[in-house]
């Protein structure tokens, strides 16, 4: 498993943020989950647009991680667990 | 195993099954000879069970109730899940269990747990409904399988959980194509890296078919 160093990344643009509910869902990279397949469940999961979702897809690949939604600690354990029944290793964090 | 040799008189069988997946108008669709049927079930069985328990790669027991309601049949969905005791809190010792149902706090052992206790049965019966669905649409000799949008979303689910337990069990590595090249013939390993390598095929062609 490749595991980046343990310090999260915030996404670039404000629109993700909201800064009143700082808890994130990051996934991480796994040797397993096919880039096409990941892709896809960003786009089921989140309806992100293809683009957003390949960008997503490729910072998991590449950083070893990737924030890919953020909102109240309620939501984030909600994305995490669906992104757990797609198999995607994914965790809930306090974004401080 | 992906060998179909057997078809070798009707050539465009044989190319349908090396085809993996493909978009059709009436949904995806995709040939299989009864020994690559014989392998998915075995696999989604096994991954069924071990996630669900001894029986729960069986189609439930009473008629043709949903599959995977095991837990109170006769009641509805909301009233079932209320008397549903809570899940374990600590994470499963075998490491494929541990692969299939991870923990949600990296560094928080205490939150984890309270995660865990709320979400892992969910979890599991949505993998077992997933991997019953395998077994409901893929006739075990083999043939042409064709998918609803929800019974391919099933798939795509379950063929993913049975590639993350080999990827467990055969040690997959980033470094994967190189390892599959380099296998030692004698390694027991090699006929299930070719197994591994055919599922992500075909996982991948799944994938296509459904954008």
């Amino acid at each position: 498993m490749s595991v980046a160093p343990a310090e999260v990344e915030r996404p670039e643009t404000g629109e993700d943020v909201v800064p009143d509910t700082p808890w994130v869902t990051i996934v991480w990279n796994d040797p397993v989950n096919l880039m096409s397949y990941v892709t896809y469940v960003f786009q089921r999961v989140f309806g992100y647009a293809k683009p957003r979702a390949e960008k997503l897809m490729l910072d998991v690949h590449h950083k070893g991680k990737a924030v890919v939604s953020s909102g109240t600690r309620e939501s984030m354990e909600r994305d995490a667990e669906i992104l757990h029944g797609y198999g995607l290793w994914a965790t809930v964090s306090h974004d401080r | 195993m992906s060998d179909p040799g057997e078809y070798g008189d009707a050539p465009e069988i044989a190319e349908e099954i090396m085809a993996g997946f493909r978009r059709t108008t009436r949904g995806v669709s995709a040939r299989f000879t009864s020994g690559q049927a014989g392998i998915i079930r075995n696999l989604v069985a096994q991954v069924a069970e071990l996630v669900g328990g001894p029986g729960a790669s069986e189609p439930p027991a009473s008629g043709p109730a949903e599959p995977g309601e095991a837990a109170g049949e006769d009641l509805p969905p909301d009233v079932a899940a209320l008397l549903a005791t809570d899940g374990p809190a600590a994470p499963p010792e075998d490491p494929v269990l541990a692969r299939l149902l991870p923990d949600a706090y990296g560094d928080d052992p205490e939150a984890a747990g309270e995660f865990r206790r709320y979400t892992e049965q969910g979890l599991r019966s949505g993998k077992v409904d997933a991997a019953r669905t395998v077994l409901a649409t893929l006739p075990s000799n083999g043939g042409r399988v064709r998918l609803s949008a929800g019974d391919a979303e099933a798939w795509l689910r379950s063929l993913n959980d049975v590639r993350l337990a080999l990827g467990v069990v055969l040690g997959i590595t980033e470094d994967y194509e190189h390892e599959f090249n380099e296998v030692d013939p004698e390694d027991p390993r090699g006929a299930y890296m070719h197994v591994y390598d055919w599922l992500t095929f075909l996982q991948e062609t799944l994938v296509r078919a459904l954008r």
